[in-house]
């Protein structure tokens, strides 16, 4: 038996019908650059949410309540959680904690004008030391006692009167945005940030929304977690802070991965057919070539191997076109609503190593299903009939 | 006669590959179809809102609240026929995924607002003097297998607890367009049980809705109305129900935006298998392209040949593809169940499955007929496929 047919005799084949190889390469390419693309949505909205949270922070929010929006933390409570052990000391001898009253505001878009909600969070001090990723990068961080906010990058940028030096009207305050900063990658970015009491004030608002601190230990979170919940004075709930944000990106990531994933699948079907056409095309036009291969000594295996792998060839060179687009998608930025906290969230496609592996099987998968039943026509052909065929 | 037969047989030639084509153009036609009918849905809300009810909420954002006391000084705006309000509640039956949503309403306005939703007279009053009585629409409760006289808790995630209802009636929708997920009970029931156990959050309403006497002035009554109560402690934000649910709409506008960008994908995709089947077949045939030429047809009968048998193909799919487009949805909506209350395929929707189906059998043909037509004699008669 004479070994397999080289590679090259494979790719010259493609490479002989430019117009065909081009169109369903290209259908291949779109379906993957579409699966690609949601996939990276799905993790950038993941990867966002769970940057956002430090592993030893804590929140505290009531319990039942889902977001720290629909919470409520009363003063007396807070000042209990704030007395317990294993709250990690600053510093300046303070207690590492936080308390936060989180309201949303409907803020117009600068682009279109439509309203969407946005997070306003009231920090101290404390709140800044307890998040790192959070820089200013603008102007400066704003005095406390006064009606003076900062704005995270996505709003600053996509919001009318967030940007340094503009005003926003709300709760009868005229508030003046006197920084912009930058939490890379995580859902602070979409927040604005003022004092805490002066946001209580404004709002008429006697409870905070959530209580944040960070664990002297990372492992003492159960204990402190039983205690929190178990004290009869509190009907709170304890979740760390990662956990917490993820948590807030389940609903919105599954609907993104579930509605992608069953559209790609819809999508490579007609990639596959196209594949099939070709390939169905592609037997047909060379029956004596194949024969001349068979009566030189190749045998049916061998055959089987050049269909199935031009057609993988196929699927790999629509695959890496496909990836290649996705790839470009990165440089989008994209704001949506998240519809378990109700505010807005901006994030950015994230192409992760799984994601390029599962496109490329992806793509090798469709290259293979749509070759398949072409190949096997091809090494089933008998000699003969195949010498004697055109 | 003897063209639209030739182009049959054409069309016939490649048994195999003419059917892999249009299954190719059946999948798309419905996955088209399918994402356009997604689309509609999340304006649902929108389409089936009335232009004579005004929804006033908190300028600051939904989550805050405004006094009861405002219902009193709206009655008086000028323009305002009647005054209802609603809280949304925000509860959980049983896991999350139970999703529905529900509110606390005012009781016999509300309905009264409401006319698309269906009661009987008995159904009614037995929900208005029951104070623990709740009305849910008739897709869930068929869904949790809900009769009239159950009783139903949902855990408040918003208001904590949980809070028992008695089903007093079960409501139907007018038509096809009206949300019928929607699950009410009375806003007096909350009211006092907040009162003993949140006295501070006693009183208050989430947001009002409005009936005006005549719609088109719609505008100035909502100026009106926002103006009664600017530079108060609870400013307001008065739109049309259409304008308040756009809002919403236009919260996910990514989202929608990308799947509509998606819905034109798969038409793209569909057209790059089409057009390499037309090409295909038209390199196959220089001779015989050729031939005809030889005998004296024109370059474009040639070309308007293979624009048929292109169209053809198209069309045909296109036609099997809106057929089951129908059941298919009707599965899907099923499945999405109470995500999306409102699910059926518009006329539109079925006018741009056509109108794409001819296009990719258009477009499709493009470079195989321009090329067929091009080919010269000599070339073609010698051409081997």
């Amino acid at each position: 038996m004479i070994a397999a047919i080289p590679v090259s005799y494979i790719a010259r084949n493609l490479m002989a019908r430019k117009l065909t190889t081009i169109l369903t390469a290209g259908g291949m390419a779109l379906v993957v650059y579409v699966f690609a693309t949601v996939l990276m949505l799905a993790a950038g909205l993941k990867e966002t949410l769970v940057a956002t949270g430090q592993p030893d922070n804590v929140v505290v929010i009531r319990r039942g309540a889902q977001t720290e929006v629909q919470s409520g933390v009363d003063r007396v409570a807070a000042a209990i959680v704030e007395s317990m052990p294993d709250i990690a000391t600053g510093e300046d001898g303070t207690k590492l904690l936080s308390k936060e009253p989180v309201v949303l505001i409907s803020l117009p878009k600068r682009a279109s004008g439509k309203a969407s909600n946005v997070v306003i969070r009231g920090v101290t001090a404390n709140g800044l030391v307890l998040r790192p990723q959070v820089k200013i990068v603008e102007g400066r961080m704003f005095r406390v006692g006064t009606s003076e906010i900062i704005a995270g990058r996505a709003i600053a940028e996509g919001f009318r009167g967030a940007a340094i030096g503009e005003t926003l009207r709300f709760a009868q305050r005229d508030w003046t945005v006197v920084g912009m900063f930058d939490a890379g990658r995580t859902g602070f970015n979409s927040e604005i940030w003022g004092d805490a009491e002066q946001l209580l004030q404004s709002f008429r608002r006697l409870a905070f929304s959530a209580v944040i601190f960070r664990l002297t230990d990372s492992d003492r979170f159960d204990a402190i977690k039983s205690d929190i919940e178990g004290d009869q004075r509190l009907t709170l709930e304890a979740k760390r802070e990662t956990q917490f944000y993820a948590d807030q990106s389940e609903g919105l990531a599954k609907f993104i991965s579930y509605l992608g994933t069953t559209i790609s699948v819809i999508f490579s079907i007609g990639a596959i057919i196209g594949a099939m056409i070709t390939m169905y095309a592609s037997v047909a036009s060379r029956t004596s070539e194949i024969g001349t291969l068979r009566a030189l000594g190749f045998s049916r295996a061998a055959i089987l191997a050049a269909f199935l792998g031009e057609s993988l060839l196929l699927g790999l060179v629509g695959g890496v076109i496909g990836l290649v687009g996705a790839s470009f998608m990165q440089m989008v930025p994209i704001s949506t609503t998240n519809f378990q906290t109700f505010a807005e969230i901006a994030f950015t496609f994230t192409l992760t190593p799984y994601i390029v592996l599962a496109s490329l099987a992806f793509a090798l998968l469709m290259g293979f299903i749509g070759g398949f039943l072409p190949a096997a026509r091809a090494a089933r052909l008998s000699i003969v009939d195949a010498l004697r065929a055109a | 006669m003897f063209v639209p037969f030739l182009v049959l047989r054409n069309a016939l030639r490649h048994k195999l590959r003419t059917t892999l084509t249009m299954i190719g153009i059946v999948v798309a036609i419905v996955a088209f179809g399918l994402l356009r009918t997604i689309v509609d849905a999340w304006y649902a809300g929108a389409e089936s809102s009335s232009s004579a009810r005004l929804v006033t909420r908190s300028a600051i954002s939904l989550v805050f609240s405004l006094p009861l006391n405002y219902a009193q000084k709206l009655r008086q705006v000028p323009g305002v026929a009647s005054v209802g309000w609603a809280n949304w509640f925000g509860g959980v039956y049983i896991t999350e995924s139970n999703f529905f949503p529900q509110f606390a309403i005012d009781g016999a306005t509300y309905l009264d607002m409401y006319p698309e939703f269906r009661l009987t007279a008995e159904e009614r009053k037995a929900f208005l003097v029951d104070r623990q009585g709740a009305i849910a629409g008739r897709k869930i409760a068929d869904k949790f297998g809900w009769k009239v006289g159950d009783q139903i808790p949902i855990r408040g995630t918003i208001f904590p607890g949980t809070w028992t209802f008695t089903l007093r009636a079960i409501y139907d929708g007018a038509d096809a367009k009206v949300d019928e997920t929607q699950f009410f009970f009375h806003w007096d029931y909350l009211n006092e049980a907040v009162k003993k156990r949140f006295p501070r959050r006693a009183d208050q309403v989430g947001f009002y809705l409005i009936e005006i006497r005549d719609p088109g002035e719609a505008a100035e009554i909502s100026q009106r109305v926002d103006t009664t109560f600017k530079n108060s402690l609870a400013e307001t934000l008065t739109e049309t129900e259409k304008a308040f649910q756009l809002g919403f709409v236009a919260m996910t506008e990514a989202i929608l935006v990308a799947i509509q960008a998606v819905s034109w994908v798969i038409i793209v995709i569909i057209m790059a298998v089409m057009a390499n089947t037309m090409a295909m077949t038209a390199r196959e045939r220089y001779s015989e392209y050729a031939t005809m030429k030889a005998i004296g047809f024109s370059n474009g009968f040639v070309a308007r040949l293979i624009f048929a048998e292109s169209i053809a193909i198209a069309l045909a799919g296109g036609a099997l593809g809106i057929a089951l487009t129908f059941p298919i949805a009707a599965w899907f909506g099923g499945l999405m169940g109470t995500l999306f209350p409102v699910f059926f395929i518009s006329d539109e929707t079925l006018l741009m499955q056509i109108g794409a189906a001819v296009i990719v059998g258009v477009v499709a043909a493009l470079i195989p007929a321009w090329r067929a037509a091009q080919v010269r004699i000599v070339d073609g008669l010698r051409s081997v496929a």
